[in-house]
Order: structure tokens, then sequence, then C-alpha cells
């Protein structure tokens, strides 16, 4: 009777083993995988691209509901870099994100819709500068499996568009420069 | 005149330092204030900035000069009319003056070089990063630059008020001396 079911409890997680199910994931904030890139038009000539360097969060997924998935992502708006450090003096500045009175942006998601194989719409509610607005993240499931160092990984990367102005950012960069896109990549690690 | 202090007067150097360095220092204030409200789209947007540093850097290089020159040239002897709470007051408010000229000038220098990268100074010379290690160093540079700038002019104005005092009430040299003009 042990035999059988050892043999049944074997040969079961043989089959589910290496399959997707329903997890809690943290954001590698460790080992710094996961990236909240944005690029805004520079008078319309070129991208400036830029970073927030110093963020978490978690998200839970299961490849097999990907509509029961959530996403908490809190970034500290005074780490903003462009690479230029009167540039990014003035970014954190009451100009533009206001870090002293805003020292954080977060993203909660409210509901995830599957738009095709691997893809979801990921809708949620994103405070920044103070400003509560619903967004939707246009996202793209990368890979999921086994690390090198006993871990459990899934990888996604999520790109959206927002209007300064919506979020009571001051300071007007002119016609070609209303919007600015995020580029997200985040790795996390099942906990 | 000479172009060295004596006992009793100032010379032609420390005048037209001391003049020379106070419009400047007025005029970087009002630059300043101007420029931090420059909408993007101004064509002063860029350059105000490039010559507030510029005229900074120069201004620093000049405030050595000047504290050099003091050893090389010490002041004038106080007026004999001048009790000793008078000459330590003023002791002690030219040393905050020089004390605030240099926490701005050197408070500016952390900003822009907070990155790494060099002051351009009139597009002829660079004056490369030293310090770029500061937690928030431009956020921190850029509040001491603030405040010491406003404590800077006002004091100033103080300064130039405790002369008149000594002209207009006191009726002593003070000020004559600094316009060239005293008795020997």
């Amino acid at each position: 009777m042990l035999k059988k079911t050892l043999a049944a409890l074997v040969l079961g997680s043989a089959l589910v083993g290496g399959q997707a199910f329903a997890a809690d994931y943290a954001i590698d904030k460790q080992g710094q995988h996961a990236f909240v890139n944005f690029k805004i038009s520079h008078l319309g000539y070129s991208w400036l691209w830029g970073t927030f360097k110093d963020f978490d969060g978690s998200f839970s997924f299961d490849a097999d509901k990907p509509e029961a998935s959530k996403v908490n992502v809190t970034l500290k708006t005074a780490s903003v870099d462009t690479n230029h450090a009167e540039r990014d003096k003035h970014l954190r500045s009451d100009d533009f994100l206001n870090v002293d009175k805003h020292p954080t942006a977060t993203f909660e998601s409210t509901s995830v819709k599957s738009t095709g194989d691997g893809t979801a719409d990921i809708t949620g509610n994103l405070t920044l500068n103070g400003v509560t607005k619903p967004v939707v993240i246009a996202a793209k499931f990368i890979g999921e499996g086994d690390d090198p160092w006993g871990g459990y990984r899934a990888g996604f990367e999520g790109s959206t568009t927002l209007t300064l102005k919506d979020f009571d950012i001051k300071m007007d960069l002119g016609p070609a420069s209303q919007t600015v896109d995020l580029i997200i990549s985040v790795e996390g690690v099942r906990k | 005149m000479h172009w060295r202090n004596t006992s009793t007067n100032y010379g032609l150097t420390s005048i037209a330092l001391h003049w020379l360095v106070a419009i400047v220092v007025f005029g970087l204030f009002g630059l300043g204030f101007w420029m931090v409200g420059l909408n993007y789209y101004s064509s002063w947007y860029r350059t105000a900035p490039d010559l507030h540093k510029s005229i900074g850097i120069v201004l620093f290089m000049v405030m050595l000069l000047r504290v050099l020159w003091r050893f090389v040239s010490p002041a004038p002897a106080p007026l004999a009319s001048q009790g000793r709470l008078t000459r330590i007051a003023a002791r002690l408010g030219h040393s905050l003056l020089y004390l605030g000229l240099f926490l701005v000038m050197i408070s500016g220098y952390l900003i822009s070089t907070a990155d790494g990268r060099p002051i351009s100074v009139f597009g002829l010379f660079e004056v490369p990063a030293l310090i770029t290690s500061i937690p928030d160093q431009a956020d921190s540079a850029g509040l001491v630059h603030e405040y010491a700038a406003w404590a800077l002019v006002i004091f100033a104005v103080v300064h130039a008020l405790a002369a008149l005092k000594h002209h207009f009430i006191d009726r002593d040299a003070t000020l004559k001396r600094m316009l060239g003009r005293a008795a020997g």
C-alpha cells in the first residue's frame, strides 16, 4: 500500500514537475534583475532615457490562470537617474517629481486580462506625484524556471505611456514631450 | 595712490577687489534667482546657467587671490576711535562674509560636478569634478548653495548698512577708506 502511494506520488510529481502553478514572487532587488526605465522625447529630436534605481515589489502569477495575477511595485522617486546631475536635480524638484513631497510612487494592479499567448493587459492604480490614476500596462511573460542557485524565477516585461499633465507634473516640456513611455523589466524570485 | 595697503589706508588692489567682488556677487545672485525660473524653451535656459557657473569659477579664483593678498598686504589698522567691541564685530563680520562666499562657491561647484562632469568656464577651460560621492550630492549641495547665497547677500546688506552707520553716525573714515579717500 505504501509502495503504491509512493509510486503514485513520484509519478504524479514527475507529470507536474516543470509545469507552472500559482506562486508568489518577490522582485529580485538583491541581484537587481529588474529595471524601471522610461523614455521621453527631447524637443522631438531624440529620446531621452532614464531609470529609477531604487524600487521593490512583488507579484503573484499562475501561467494556467494569468487573470488571477497580481503585482505591486513601490519606487523611490529620488532614485531617478538620467546620467546628468543637473538634470536629475531638476527632475527631483517640484518642477517635476517633487520628491521631497512625494518620495514614493506606487503601482497596485486591480485586474489582469489575457490578450494572447503569454501577453496580458494589467490594469492598476498608479500613484505618482501624489496623484492616483488607473493605468494599463501591456505585459509579456518572458520565461520561468529553476535558477542554478536553488531558486525559482519568473520574468516579465511591460510598457505603458503616461501623460505628464495627468499626474500634475508642472513643467511643460513642449508639444513633443507631453507623454513619457515606461518600459519595465522584472524578474521575481519565488517566495 | 599705492597698489598695496598702508597702516592707515587701503591700496588700489584691495579697493578694486572689494568693489568688483561686491558687484559680481550681487550680479550672480540676481542671475541665479532669475535663471531657475526660466522656461525650458527660453533662449537663456542654457546660457544663463553656463554664465553663472563660469563667472562663479572665476570669482573663486579671484577670491583665492584675495585671501593671498591679505597676507601679502595686510589690511590697515583699525581706526583709533573704534573700541574693542567694534573691532571684534568687524573681524567677525568680515570673516563671515569670506566664509559665506566660499560656502556658496564650493557648494555650487559640487552641484554641477556631482555626476563627475567638469564645469566649462566660458568654453576656455574645464574644472574637473573632484568630489562625487557625497550622498544626494546635487540636492544637498543645492540646499547649501541656496541658503548660503541668501545669507550672504542679506549679510552683505547688513555690512553695507554698518559702513553707512560708521560714515553718517560715527562720522569716521571707515567708508572713506574703502573709497580710497582717507586721511593718511
